[in-house]
């Protein structure tokens, strides 16, 4: 474990408006799943993630036809070994979100990590998706994420 | 030689430190005389001079270069040789190490700076190299005053006149000038050294550039000197003034937008201080500052510097000091006057300089709140804005007079921009003069210049704001422009006239413009809204401040008009906004919703007497109704009108539903009807006793002269429903005098109330429900015998039951004799028999037990004993199809084929539940003086539910089953929660019975979603937790079914959120259940709903958290488990065999581990 914080000064970001939405039909769109997701604490910082830009709107993207969600996020430094945790997060949050017939891909943006290609694998792997769920301090430091009343 | 040896006597003299200034200054002439004429070349000098500038003695050696630098000096206009010119800077720059010899040093360089280029000027390599040499060498704050003013008026040189050689020493230039200027204090040096940094902020000017850098270092030197402060008595011998110096130091501050970060907020903090001279000087700065920055850069510090510049206004130009002995304008003198000014003249900078919409903005709002605060204030901002502001727009005062139509405007952007702040300005002003309410002050208003300029300029104004509004046929006003004109329209019109008198003539045509809008613009939805609240507000204004003359303007111009509209029918404009129109004007004030109401009545007559020949007026008439009943008369009860209206209203009506009588076309539509009827209701609810009375005489004459009741036959003869058909036009007289019963006051005499009570009857058969609420009032308004022993004369209570329920009724009809021969009284029965079927007809069936409902409604809420009865007689129309029926029916019918009740008659005994419990709009209710007992729900509930417990256990017909169970969710959807936790336990299982019950059919998804919220309340409720864990396999099951429901989001919503309170119960009850409940939420989160979906994910995520329970404590054991084999094997049993919850499950583990 490095001593510190990997980003110790953060760009931070105001928070959007949220849009209270009738309008009919209620297809699921990027925009209910970003709802649901943007008030996820960073692992570091008392901030949310769209506080820190790591996840956006435009980042979320639905495929009805296919039945595929993917998310791409950007953490918010090249070498941030916080980014499988932020996956995680993302992973678990959505657990329950989607009927079953939808898949979910999580990864992070293209060029906005040192170690791209593996971290996405990782997210991706649904048996070290849940090996790692098993890891009691892992467990411990995504479930402060998702419930934390710091924001 | 004689020269020679006349020059040497002049150095010598010079160069001896001994001899007076005078005598140097002399000799130093002589010597630069014999240069300028050629008598003596230059390098002679500088040859002779040789000794004195080379020598070791530092005194001497100053002299000397003195000498030579001062002669150069005054040689400045003579043409020198660019080599000579070299040596002489080689030289000069040399010295500048030497502190001992630094003024001559410092004059020659200087003088050589200064040269022109006629005169051969200095290179620019050479300029760098004294620049170089200075910023090196030269420690500026070590030297005297004199030396240091030199420093600077070099530095000052360099910087102007060589600008773009110095550019390239770049950061040393910067460094240098900051320690040459830092901690500087003597005021020459220091106009110099502010001009210094001027010229260098031009030097560097983009923001990017090296000075972005180092504005920080820069501005903190300059920082300390702001506010000048001067001590030196400024009459004294110093040329400088403290003017000079403030002036030079604003040109510094404000020369470069890169000090705009530090520079605003330190303005701002000074302009709080309390030193006077600070104040000022803050507001000079900030007007020039914000100039120079230009509008992007101060916008951030509006706000700041609105709230700063307002304090100072309101505390500077808060006390004017004016006698009303020297009343005239010019006479009232602030001695703060200057602040004022300088604070006005700021805000002034900053609207001409801003022309966009977001500044404007604020903008208007100092005006606003600048002119509202004080007459002095207020007159300043006239004086110094509107006239400019007039100016703009095209009227000056020179020629106020000569325009009065409003075809100026070219072009519009500009325009509307000081319009906006126009009205700010007016409304700013309004508020002022309304604000204030001293006599004193509001004699001398008319006197004030703001006064006098907005007589000047108001019918341009007029014109102006009328022009923005004109609506053409290639030009629809813009949003923003209808807000300007309607607003400033509404704020002219409203200035309070015994302050300020507006001429009545513009008055009147700004309300005939704002008329001409509400008349042709009505396509224009928003112009059109907007100019009627304008209306509203004018209206209301002219009401609150009792303007005699404008409020007869107002009247004649706007509300008869208005009324005028409701006859006029070629006018375009669509009755729905005219009856808008008509409500909102009438709602202004006592007087004007009186003469509409008077011109809403007429329309009302004048629609109903030519209703059966034209269709549209129907539909007129039952809007001005609807107006009527929901608008005016609330508002006119509200605001303590008077009833008289109302009466006379109601009185209009029923003569004029005589007069419907003498045609032979069908009274009306059933619409109409309706309107008809609830206005009448309302309007006879508003009304005291006396006039009830009234009416109801009128109507009662009504009723007995225009129908072909014959009312003094009926109590008579016996009841006979044999003339079968009622006309149309008797059905709807009939309609309207139950309408009038159902609103009087319990103690209203109602006259012949036998009779009537017989003709009800009779109507009610016929299925006229009004006449069937009225039959429900008149029973719940009843005295009852025992206290009612003073007026005799009337019907009390157990008369008028008797009459209701032991009134035979005959059949005297043919085919009616046919059908009831099996009764045991031949062809008479009462009531209640029809009630039970026995006169074998559907229809009269149906109609008697919706007429008994509300018979029994008005009973029950007055809690009278009868309502048992008129329940059983319910209870057994819903069971009577099963065999096990009351032997009541079975006597008295002999045919087993009619016994099975028609399904139609259950589900109308079913509903009278329905009508019982829930509360009425149309009838007894408060509004209506009924009675009505606390907590008669409760009591019902109470008395009605364990019996229709018990016949839902005992009936065996799913007919009859499910029409109970209608009746069952009727009471208890609208009984209170209190009631229904005491029973839960009792009613859960019949509940989901019922709720799955529901669902076969979609009319019934209303009750369905009543019956689930009673359901949620349960779950949701402490006091119901125990029952509902007991059923919480079937509540579970029953939910999982109606969370796919599909005829009703609410439905699928509810579900989910008792679902998801279902997930607080013990674990151990529950988690047999959590993969039903998990499968079935899944498929929710496909639903089209997102509402629904996002209850889903919470439901989801509650029971999933179960789940991990049992797994964690899988985990916790299995490790154990290993080693424990034995008992391995008896966990794989439990795991698959029984499904067991984890208490359960640990406990046992731990019973058998060792």
């Amino acid at each position: 474990m490095t001593l510190g914080l990997i980003n110790a000064n953060p760009v931070v970001h105001a928070k959007k408006e949220r849009i209270s939405r009738s309008e009919d039909p209620h297809a699921v769109d990027a925009l209910d799943i970003y709802d649901f997701v943007r008030d996820i604490r960073d692992p570091e910082h008392p901030y949310s993630l769209e506080q820190l830009s790591v996840l956006s709107e435009e980042s979320i993207t639905v495929d009805h036809e296919l039945g595929r969600i993917l998310i791409t996020f950007t953490p918010t430094v090249q070498h941030c070994s916080m980014a499988t945790v932020i996956g995680l997060c993302l992973r678990v949050k959505l657990k329950h979100y989607f009927p079953p017939h939808y898949k979910v891909d999580i990864k992070v943006s293209p060029g906005s990590h040192a170690d791209e290609e593996s971290v996405n694998k990782q997210l991706n792997d649904k048996e070290r998706v849940v090996a790692a769920l098993e890891n009691p301090n892992l467990r411990q430091l995504v479930e402060e994420c998702l419930y934390s009343n710091e924001l | 030689m004689a020269e020679a040896t006349q020059l040497t006597r002049h150095i010598e003299s010079y160069v001896d430190s001994s001899s007076s200034l005078t005598h140097q200054a002399a000799t130093l002439n002589a010597i630069a005389a014999l240069v300028k004429t050629d008598a003596l070349p230059l390098q002679a000098l500088v040859r002779e001079l040789d000794m004195y500038l080379t020598t070791t003695d530092n005194v001497i050696r100053a002299r000397g270069i003195l000498l030579l630098a001062e002669v150069i000096t005054r040689i400045e206009s003579k043409p020198l040789d660019s080599a000579i010119i070299h040596s002489l800077v080689g030289f000069f720059k040399d010295r500048l190490v030497n502190w001992r010899a630094v003024r001559g040093a410092l004059v020659g360089c200087l003088a050589l700076i200064r040269r022109k280029s006629v005169v051969g000027m200095v290179t620019g390599s050479d300029a760098t190299a004294i620049a170089q040499s200075f910023l090196q060498y030269m420690q500026v704050q070590s030297l005297g005053q004199y030396d240091r003013k030199l420093c600077f008026e070099l530095l000052d040189c360099l910087l102007e006149r060589y600008s773009d050689v110095v550019t390239t020493l770049g950061e040393d230039l910067i460094y240098g000038i900051c320690e040459a200027i830092d901690a500087e204090k003597d005021p020459e040096c220091l106009m110099l050294a502010f001009h210094i940094v001027e010229s260098l902020a031009q030097l560097y000017p983009d923001s990017s550039g090296l000075l972005a850098s180092f504005a920080k270092d820069v501005f903190d030197i300059l920082e300390p000197y702001f506010p000048i402060h001067f001590t030196h008595p400024s009459s004294g011998d110093t040329p400088v003034q403290r003017d000079d110096l403030s002036k030079s130091l604003m040109s510094a501050f404000s020369s470069t937008p890169l000090f705009e970060p530090f520079v605003i907020p330190l303005l701002l903090e000074k302009l709080s201080s309390s030193l006077h001279s600070a104040k000022i000087d803050s507001l000079k700065y900030l007007r020039v500052c914000s100039s120079k920055y230009g509008a992007e850069k101060i916008a951030k510090y509006a706000r700041a510097i609105w709230s700063s510049v307002k304090d100072t206004l309101s505390t500077y130009l808060g006390e004017p000091k004016f006698s009303f002995t020297i009343a005239p304008v010019d006479g009232i003198g602030f001695p703060e006057n200057e602040i004022g000014i300088e604070a006005l003249s700021l805000l002034q900078q900053l609207i001409v300089q801003n022309s966009k919409k977001k500044k404007l903005h604020a903008i208007g709002r100092i005006l606003y709140i600048t002119a509202k605060s004080t007459i002095s204030s207020c007159n300043a901002v006239f004086e110094n804005l509107f006239s400019r502001m007039m100016d703009d727009l095209g009227f000056s005062v020179s020629n106020a007079d000569s325009f009065s139509n409003g075809d100026i405007f070219t072009s519009q952007r500009v325009k509307f921009g000081f319009l906006y702040l126009c009205i700010e300005l007016l409304a700013g002003c309004k508020e002022l003069i309304v604000g204030s309410d001293k006599p004193a002050l509001q004699y001398v208003f008319e006197h004030e210049t703001c006064c006098i300029m907005l007589h000047r300029f108001s019918t341009q104004l007029l014109n102006a704001f009328g022009s923005v509004l004109a609506v053409s046929a290639e030009r629809c006003p813009l949003d923003p422009d209808i807000y300007i004109g309607v607003k400033g329209l509404q704020i002219l019109a409203t200035f309070q006239s015994d302050v300020f008198p507006i001429q009545k003539s513009i008055f009147e045509n700004i309300l005939n413009k704002i008329m001409s809008i509400i008349m042709e613009d009505f396509e224009k939805t928003i112009l059109w809204e907007s100019a009627l609240k304008a209306l509203c507000h004018v209206g209301s204004f002219v009401q609150m401040f009792h303007e005699s003359e404008k409020a007869m303007s107002y009247r004649s111009l706007v509300v008869e008009k208005i009324v005028e509209l409701l006859s006029l029918d070629d006018i375009t404009l669509p009755f729905s906004l005219k009856v808008e129109a008509l409500s909102n004007v009438g709602m202004t004030g006592r007087k004007n919703m009186l003469t509409i109401l008077q011109g809403l009545g007429t329309a009302v007559l004048a629609n109903l007497s030519k209703v059966h020949r034209n269709v549209r007026s129907s539909e007129t008439a039952v809007q001005l109704l609807e107006c009527y009943s929901c608008k005016l008369l609330p508002w006119i009860h509200e605001n303590g009108g008077t009833e008289d209206f109302a009466v006379q209203f109601a009185l209009d009506i029923w003569s004029q539903a005589g007069n419907c009588m003498d045609f032979s076309a069908p009274f009306v539509e059933k619409g109409l009807l309706d309107a008809i009827m609830k206005a009448m209701k309302l309007s006879v609810g508003s009304c005291v006793v006396e006039s009830q009375n009234l009416i109801i005489q009128n109507a009662y004459s009504i009723l007995s002269s225009h129908t072909n009741f014959q009312l003094k036959e009926v109590e008579t003869l016996p009841l006979t429903p044999g003339k079968y058909d009622i006309s149309l036009r008797d059905e709807g007289i009939i309609s309207l005098f139950a309408s009038v019963v159902v609103a009087v006051h319990p103690k209203t005499h109602i006259p012949d109330i036998r009779v009537l009570m017989h003709l009800f009857i009779i109507t009610l058969l016929r299925g006229v429900v009004p006449v069937a609420q009225a039959l429900g009032s008149i029973l719940n308004k009843l005295v009852s015998t025992s206290n009612s022993a003073e007026n005799s004369g009337d019907l009390t209570l157990e008369e008028a039951l008797d009459v209701i329920f032991n009134t035979k009724i005959c059949f005297s009809s043919t085919d009616m004799l046919q059908r009831c021969n099996g009764t045991s009284n031949g062809n008479e029965m009462v009531l209640t028999d029809i009630c039970l079927g026995i006169a074998n007809d559907r229809l009269l069936q149906i109609n008697a037990i919706c007429g008994l409902s509300w018979i029994g409604k008005g009973l029950l809420l007055r809690g009278h004993e009868k309502i048992k009865d008129i329940t059983k007689i319910f209870m057994e129309c819903l069971i009577s199809g099963t065999k096990s029926a009351l032997p009541l029916i079975k006597d008295s019918l002999e045919n087993t084929e009619e016994q099975i009740q028609d399904p139609l008659v259950m589900k109308c005994a079913a509903d009278a539940f329905h009508v019982l419990m829930s509360d009425s709009e149309v009838c007894l209710n408060r509004k209506f003086h009924a009675t009505i007992r606390p907590l008669y729900k409760q009591r019902f509930f109470s008395s009605v539910m364990p019996i229709i417990l018990q016949l839902i256990t005992k009936s065996y017909s799913s007919l009859s089953r499910s029409f109970l169970y209608r009746a069952f969710a009727h009471i208890m959807s609208d009984t209170s929660m209190v009631a229904i936790l005491s029973e839960a336990k009792k009613l859960i299982p019949v509940l989901l019975d019922c709720l799955s019950m529901l669902t076969e059919d979609i009319q019934d998804k209303d009750m369905l979603y009543g019956l689930l919220l009673v359901l949620s309340g349960m779950l949701t409720e402490k006091n119901g937790q125990e029952a509902v864990i007991e059923n919480a396999h079937i509540i579970i099951n029953c939910l999982i079914k109606l969370v796919d429901y599909p005829h009703k989001m609410l439905v699928r919503e509810t579900a989910i959120q008792c679902l998801v309170a279902l997930s607080e119960l013990p674990h151990a009850r529950i988690y047999p259940m959590r993969t039903q409940v998990l499968r079935a939420i899944s498929t929710c989160l496909d639903d089209t709903k997102r509402a629904v979906r996002y209850e889903a994910v919470k439901c989801r995520q509650t029971w999933w958290v179960h789940n991990f329970f049992f797994i964690e404590c899988v985990q916790f054991y299995l490790v154990q488990l290993l080693l424990y084999l034995p008992i391995f094997t008896f966990l794989l049993d439990l795991l698959i065999g029984r499904q067991c919850h984890p208490e359960v499950f640990i406990s046992e583990v731990q019973y058998q581990l060792p």
